[in-house]
């Protein structure tokens, strides 16, 4: 069996086994939930609710009218706390509407109503405008909204859609999960992407180190023009551009979008919750969550409520079996360290990895050989040393903006570089320069 | 062997006649006061005027393109002598301006959220989830200013700089270098420095760092002159009204009020 890939990238340890064969559990709801306002790329929500008032699940507490934004929705029934602020994984501190829970999981009314609905009955509009209002976002980690790619500039055709099931980041194994217990909604999910952007061609795509998953998902598109394709197991395999080069040969452009060449990539996971948006008008307030790493005592993936605490998630595992030296959320290749565990799961959190002093050691960064290794491993082309440099005036030369900062470069440096904070840097420079010329 | 020597002397004649003749000719005119300026001039081509270096300063200078004080650098001495070059006055009264490190949140003194191992740089620490202290104002103490500095008059102690006030030069690289503009250049005699930037409430600021301005306002009160306001929780001072009796140093219940170095020593030695 031939299996396609792109060029470049990394062959990391996968660590996958240690939560593979877990079934998902259902954690039940925490006493608390923190629903930051902004867990998507794009504008920030507004509150909708205050301090004191009574919420159902699934209630809106969060909207705002720009288009480039999902709003947030009460992920259990309960009383609003205090509208507050909370940090994200990522570090950044925004407002946050904290719920205290009554327990009882009551659904809101509205939603509940429209629990009866066929795919047949809505139109591209309708759909667009369902995964909207549940507040849909990319559930692979970047959290770009949803919608947004189902609506494309009126010149623009898109003739493929495809679906990532790759889960190219080491330990993760919710999308693993995902495609063998609920094949079923992501092929109904998949054809209401379809219909939501008029294209013919569906995709699904799989790293051959999950054959179970393969067949899964071939048993579930049997009576559906579905294709299920077989990639490389290779770091980055799953990044949006990287896998549309691997499956269709396209390259999305420089600073452009896979809209612009025709094509909608989403997450396994976010085709569920497009599936349950249009069934059953059902907002996104769970995801599956993989807790892992060599420092947890017993790795699962488990569905939580949007919002839930870190600490609810690692508790569910058992806790620690050794101090960690790092927690991450997300995978350990482009996910960020946290150091608070009451930080809040959201909408873009696919794991949450703890690692062992053995598996997180601190390297001593050395002085760059021009190996040129960071080059080879580069999947979008780019030459990482130079980008890297602290001479930001020629770094900018060589294109820093299109990196997509997959880790790549850092983990294959022999000198233990920190390749893509400086590229960050670097990045924030292009940007600051780019907006000051427009 | 008679022909080889007369042949190589008469075209060594020729060559050098030509030469001779170019350089009368040819010769770039130059004013000779850029030469003498950029004698005089630092040297230490730190841009800190606006030029490309201290040569384009120079010539700058001379074509009367640059104030005569343009190089902040240079010292009382260095500037009299490029106006006595240029054949003008020059205003020699200001007192020197160093630059000044507004945070003292050292390694015992500031709280952290977490540590931070990525690499030395300010601006990527500060990257990260706001920084790895708990002050969102304060020094990130990767040290960005002291690799700035040209003139190696910064140094990194117990995770903040320490400046050299005697051998700075006020060129302002280091301001420039610090992500959270806690460096500012003031006058070497200054009565009174506050060193910190924090405005946040005095609870949030002594959770923080125990060297943080908290805003109590207890130097506005102390101050008999009453040259000293409180806005934003920290302390503006009026120097016109300032008599440098230190009381308010002396006030501060934390180590946020300092006298320069200049003025300690002088204290001290007439003691």
């Amino acid at each position: 069996m031939s299996v396609k890939t792109f060029a470049g990238g990394v062959h990391p340890p996968y660590y996958k086994e240690l939560s593979a064969s877990s079934q998902i559990e259902d954690l039940p709801a925490p006493q608390q939930v923190i629903i930051p306002l902004i867990q998507h790329i794009g504008a920030p929500c507004q509150p909708t609710v205050e301090a004191g008032d009574e919420v159902a699940m699934g209630e809106v507490v969060g909207d705002t009218d720009a288009f480039v934004s999902a709003p947030v929705h009460a992920s259990v029934s309960g009383t609003v706390k205090e509208i507050g602020e909370t940090a994200l994984p990522d570090g950044r501190k925004v407002q946050a509407i904290i719920i205290e829970s009554d327990g009882e999981d009551r659904i809101s009314g509205e939603a509940a109503l429209q629990q009866q609905r066929t795919l047949q009955s809505m139109n591209a509009d309708d759909i667009r405008d369902a995964v909207r209002k549940a507040g849909i976002v990319g559930m692979g980690g970047a959290a770009f909204p949803t919608h947004v790619k189902y609506s494309p500039p009126p010149e623009t055709d898109i003739d493929t859609i495809i679906l990532n099931g790759c889960e190219c980041e080491p330990f993760l194994t919710c999308d693993h999960r995902i495609m063998l217990e609920e094949a079923d909604e992501i092929v109904s999910g998949l054809q209401a992407i379809m219909k939501a952007c008029g294209a013919e061609r569906g995709l699904i795509g799989i790293e051959d180190n999950k054959p179970d998953a393969v067949e899964a998902m071939r048993e579930a598109v049997r009576d559906h023009p579905y294709q299920v394709e077989v990639l490389e197991t290779k770091y980055p395999e799953g990044a949006e551009k990287q896998l549309i080069d691997a499956l269709l040969g396209r390259e999305v452009p420089s600073g452009g979008l896979p809209l612009d060449i025709g094509v909608v990539v989403n997450n396994v996971a976010t085709a569920v919750a497009v599936s349950r948006a249009v069934k059953r008008a059902e907002p996104l307030t769970k995801r599956v969550v993989t807790v892992t790493g060599d420092a947890v005592k017993q790795p699962k993936n488990v569905r939580v409520r949007v919002g839930a605490p870190i600490r609810q998630l690692l508790e569910a595992s058992g806790g620690f079996s050794e101090a960690p030296a790092r927690i991450i959320s997300g995978g350990p290749m482009m996910g960020t360290a946290i150091y608070d565990l009451d930080i809040p799961i959201t909408k873009g959190t696919s794991g949450i990895v703890a690692l062992s002093h053995q598996l997180a050691a601190d390297a001593s960064e050395e002085a760059c050989i021009r190996c040129a290794r960071c080059v080879e491993a580069c999947p979008i082309s780019l030459m990482p040393l130079y980008l890297a440099e602290y001479d930001q005036e020629s770094a900018l030369q060589y294109n820093p903006l299109d990196c997509i900062e997959c880790g790549s470069c850092s983990y294959v440096c022999p000198s233990n570089r920190q390749l893509v904070q400086r590229i960050r840097l670097t990045k924030a420079t292009a940007q600051a320069e780019q907006e000051d010329s427009s | 062997m008679l022909p080889a020597v007369i042949t190589l002397m008469g075209l060594g004649l020729l060559f050098g006649a030509g030469l001779a003749f170019a350089s009368r000719v040819l010769a770039v005119k130059r004013d000779e006061r850029v030469e003498a300026i950029e004698e005089v001039l630092p040297g230490a081509n730190c841009g800190a005027c606006g030029f490309a270096g201290c040569s384009a300063l120079s010539e700058a200078l001379v074509e009367g393109e640059a104030d005569v004080q343009a190089c902040p650098v240079g010292d009382s001495e260095a500037l009299a002598r490029v106006a006595e070059i240029l054949g003008q006055e020059a205003d020699l009264g200001a007192s020197r301006q160093v630059a000044k490190v507004r945070c003292r949140g050292t390694e015992d003194a500031a709280e952290t959220r977490f540590s931070y191992a990525g690499i030395k740089d300010c601006q990527a620490a500060g990257a990260i989830a706001g920084g790895h202290k708990v002050c969102e104002h304060g020094c990130l103490g990767m040290g960005s200013c002291v690799q700035a500095c040209p003139f190696d008059c910064m140094y990194m102690k117990d995770g903040v700089p320490v400046v050299v006030e005697e051998d700075c030069t006020g060129c302002g690289n280091c301001v420039e270098a610090c992500p959270r503009s806690i460096i500012e250049l003031a006058a070497e005699d200054q009565p009174v420095f506050l060193y910190c930037v924090s405005t946040a409430g005095p609870r949030e600021a002594r959770q923080a760092c125990s060297n943080a301005c908290m805003g109590c306002g207890l130097c506005a009160r102390t101050c008999e002159q009453d040259a000293i306001e409180m806005q934003d929780n920290l302390p503006v001072f009026d120097f016109d009204k300032c008599n440098a009796c230190g009381a308010c140093v002396e006030a501060c219940p934390t180590d946020a009020l300092g006298q320069p170095p200049v003025l300690r020593e002088a204290a001290g030695s007439s003691e």
